[in-house]
C-alpha cells in the first residue's frame, strides 16, 4: 500500500514540480503540500492525470495554529476509486491571505469551502456565494479559531415580557473548566498554583 | 425579459391583474414532519414546479468539533453518537479507527467480529428507518409502523449488548467496550432467521404499490457524472451504477472475510434506492448471520489490552500497576503520537470520515467529521429543480439525511 503511494508522490512531483512544496507519507497516507496560488490547478491535475483521477473530493477543512506565521492550514481530501487511493493537500496560508475556490473543478466544494470560511474565516477567492453556513443568522467571530472561547459570547433565551427571542452577552455561574494534565515533573509551563514566589526569585 | 414584459427602454406592456405572475418562494421547514429534522428550505416556485432550492442547514449546530478539542480522546467518543443517532455505532467505529491508527493498536479478532455485527445491525437500523419513512412521505403509513416494530428489537440489542438504546458509547478504541453474552448471540441470530420475511412483508406493501411508484420512479434521476460532481457516495452513489463500497474496496476490521454482494443501481432513480436499501438489509442479515456463526468459534478477548484501554477487572483487584492504569486512563486519558490522520466507514448513508490531527497530548489538536448527507443535502439544488414541489418531500427521503451528522 504505502509503496504505491510513495510511487504516486514521486510520479505526482515529477509531473508538477512548480506544485509540489513538499509530500510523505506517514501513517499509509499521502500528504502534499501546495502553495495557495497553485491549488486549484494543481487539484485539476489530480482529477484530469490518468495515474491519478482523484475525481471524488471527499472534504475541506482547516487547522489554526496561532503562533504560526502562517497561521491556518487549509487540508484538502481527495479520493481517487479508479486507482483506490486517498490524497490530502495541505495548503499553509497567512491570515490575511486568500485561497482561490476549487469549485470550478468540484462543484461539491461549495459547501465545504463555506463552512471552512464560517469556521475560520479563511476567504475562498471567486467563491460563488460564500455566506456563512452552519452558524446562526448574524453570528459574529469564528467559532474555530484557536482563540475563540468555546462558551462563545453571546447566548439567546426566549423573554416572556418582550414574547421574542434575545440575545445577550454569556453570563456563566461558573468559570468554564479546563482541565489540564500537564505533569509539573515534566515541563508545564505555568506557575504553579501557591508556588507564585518560584518566579520572584 | 423573454416573456416580452419589458423592453430595452425599461417600458412595459399593460397587464391584466391575471397575466401579472411572478415566481413565488415559499419556506419550507424548519419545522415540517416530511423535512427529517431541523431543515429549512427557501424555495422558489413556478407554479408547482421548483426553480431555485436553497437548503440552510446549521440549526442543530452544537459545535461538536469546538468541544472535541477540550476533552479527552474517550471523552469524546459519546458525542460521535449524537452525530448520525439514526446508526450510532458506525460513527463510533470511524472514529476508533482513527485512534488506532494513530498509536498502532491492533483490535483482537472477537472485537472485530463484534464490531462487523453491530456495524451491520446499524445498518439495518439506518435503512428500516429511511426506506419506512420515506414511504410515509409518500403517504403509506402502515411500513413505518413495522419498520419501527423492527427497530425496536435491534434497539434491545444495542441496550443488552452496552445498556443504552441509542447513545451507545460501545466501540472503544482498541476494541469494544465488554464482551457479548451467548445468549444475545442466540437471540440475534433467531432474529436474522425471522428478518426477511418481515422485509418481504413490507416489499408486499411498497414494491409494487401502483401509489408508491407514481411518487418514485424517475424521480431524482442521478447518473454517473451527477455523482462524481457532487461528491456521493453510499447508496446515492451506487444508484448511479458505480459500485463503489469501502467495506470492498478498502476493507477494514475483517470485512474481507465475508461474503456479501453490493447492490448497484441501474436507473439512479428514487425507486432504484429504495430497491437497493432493501437490498442492503438483506445483505446484512447475511453478514449478521455469518458473524455469529464466526464469533461462536472466535472466543477470547474483545480489547486489545495496552495503554490506551482499561486493565481487566480481575487485576484491578490484586494490581496495584492496573490500579493506577485505570485511574489515570479515566482522569488524563492517553496521549496519541503527534501526527494527522483519517478514518473512514462504510456509514449506512455513504462515507463517514473522521480525521484527527493529533499533537501528542490526551486531546486531539482538531477533529473534523466528514459526514455523508452534507453532501448530498448539498446537491438539494440540483437534483430538485424541474421537479414538483411534492417530489421535493419524496427526494429529501431518498437522500438520506439526519441533522445531527450534517449540522455537528
Amino acid at each position: 500500500m504505502s509503496e504505491a503511494l510513495n510511487e504516486l508522490g514521486v510520479h505526482i512531483e515529477l509531473k508538477r514540480p512548480d506544485c509540489v512544496l513538499g509530500w510523505d507519507v506517514s501513517f499509509g497516507e499521502l500528504n502534499v503540500d501546495v502553495a495557495p496560488a497553485n491549488i486549484a490547478g494543481f487539484v485539476e491535475f489530480l482529477k484530469a492525470d490518468p495515474n491519478c483521477k482523484f475525481a471524488t473530493l471527499v472534504d475541506i477543512t482547516a487547522l489554526d495554529f496561532p503562533d504560526r506565521p502562517k497561521r491556518f492550514t487549509v487540508v484538502y481530501h481527495l479520493l481517487s476509486m479508479t486507482q483506490n487511493a486517498r490524497i490530502r493537500l495541505r495548503v499553509a496560508v497567512r491570515e490575511d491571505e486568500m485561497v482561490p475556490t476549487i469549485t470550478e473543478i468540484h462543484p461539491c466544494a461549495n459547501w465545504p469551502e463555506r463552512e471552512t470560511f464560517d469556521m475560520f474565516g479563511i476567504i475562498f477567492s471567486d467563491h460563488p456565494d460564500l455566506r456563512r453556513l452552519l452558524t446562526d443568522y448574524g453570528f459574529r467571530g469564528h467559532p474555530l479559531r484557536k482563540d475563540f472561547p468555546t462558551t462563545g459570547y453571546t447566548e439567546v433565551r426566549y423573554d416572556e415580557v418582550q414574547k421574542r427571542v434575545v440575545y445577550e452577552p454569556v453570563q456563566l455561574p461558573q468559570d468554564y473548566r479546563q482541565f489540564d494534565f500537564m505533569s509539573p515533573w515534566e515541563g508545564a509551563e505555568y506557575i504553579l498554583p501557591g508556588d507564585e514566589k518560584e518566579g520572584a526569585k | 425579459m423573454m416573456d416580452g414584459s419589458k423592453f430595452d427602454d425599461g417600458s412595459t406592456d399593460a397587464l391584466a391583474g391575471e397575466q401579472k405572475i411572478r415566481n413565488f418562494n415559499i419556506n419550507f421547514g424548519p419545522q415540517h414532519p416530511a423535512a427529517h429534522g431541523v431543515l429549512r428550505l427557501v424555495l422558489e416556485l413556478d407554479g408547482e414546479i421548483v426553480e431555485r432550492c436553497d437548503p440552510h442547514v446549521g440549526l442543530l449546530h452544537r459545535g461538536t468539533e469546538k468541544l472535541m478539542e477540550s476533552r479527552t480522546y474517550l471523552q469524546n467518543l459519546p458525542y460521535l453518537d449524537r452525530l448520525d443517532y439514526v446508526a450510532p455505532m458506525n460513527q463510533e467505529h470511524a472514529y476508533c479507527l482513527a485512534i488506532e491508527k494513530l498509536t498502532g493498536v491492533e483490535v483482537p479478532r472477537r472485537g472485530q467480529l463484534i464490531r462487523v455485527l453491530y456495524s451491520e445491525i446499524g445498518r439495518v437500523l439506518n435503512h428500516l428507518m429511511n426506506v419506512c419513512s420515506q414511504a410515509m412521505d409518500v403517504g403509506a403509513l402502515t411500513p413505518n409502523l413495522w419498520g419501527f416494530e423492527e427497530r425496536e428489537k435491534l434497539m434491545i440489542f444495542y441496550e443488552r449488548a452496552c445498556g443504552a438504546r441509542l447513545h451507545a458509547n460501545y466501540f472503544r478504541p482498541g476494541g469494544v467496550h465488554q464482551d457479548l453474552p451467548d445468549a444475545l448471540l442466540d437471540d440475534i441470530e433467531e432474529w436474522a432467521l425471522g428478518f426477511p420475511q418481515v422485509l418481504d412483508d413490507i416489499e408486499t406493501l411498497l414494491t409494487e404499490n401502483r401509489v408508491f411508484k407514481q411518487r418514485n420512479v424517475d424521480i431524482a434521476i442521478v447518473d454517473a457524472d451527477t455523482a462524481l460532481e457532487h461528491g456521493y457516495s453510499g447508496v446515492m452513489l451506487r444508484s448511479a451504477g458505480m459500485a463503489w463500497d469501502l467495506r470492498r474496496a478498502q476493507p477494514y476490521e475483517c470485512y474481507d472475510e465475508f461474503e456479501f454482494k453490493i447492490p448497484v443501481g441501474k436507473n439512479g432513480d428514487c425507486y432504484d434506492r429504495y430497491l437497493m436499501r432493501l437490498a442492503e438489509m438483506r445483505e446484512s442479515t447475511s453478514i449478521i448471520r455469518q458473524a455469529i456463526v464466526k464469533l461462536r468459534e472466535a472466543t477470547g478477548d474483545v480489547m486489545a489490552r495496552g495503554k490506551i484501554t482499561p486493565p481487566k477487572r480481575g487485576d484491578m483487584k490484586t494490581s496495584m500497576e492496573a490500579l493506577i492504569h485505570h485511574f489515570k486512563l479515566y482522569t488524563e486519558g492517553f496521549h496519541v503520537p503527534e501526527g494527522e490522520v483519517y478514518a473512514a466507514v462504510e456509514a449506512p448513508k455513504g462515507e463517514f470520515g473522521v480525521y484527527i490531527m493529533g499533537d501528542g497530548t490526551n486531546r486531539p489538536y482538531r477533529c473534523k467529521m466528514r459526514a455523508p448527507g452534507y453532501m448530498h443535502l448539498q446537491s438539494l439544488d440540483h437534483i430538485t429543480c424541474g421537479h414538483q414541489l411534492a417530489d421535493v418531500a419524496a427526494i429529501i427521503g431518498t437522500i438520506d439525511i439526519v441533522f445531527g451528522e450534517i449540522d455537528r
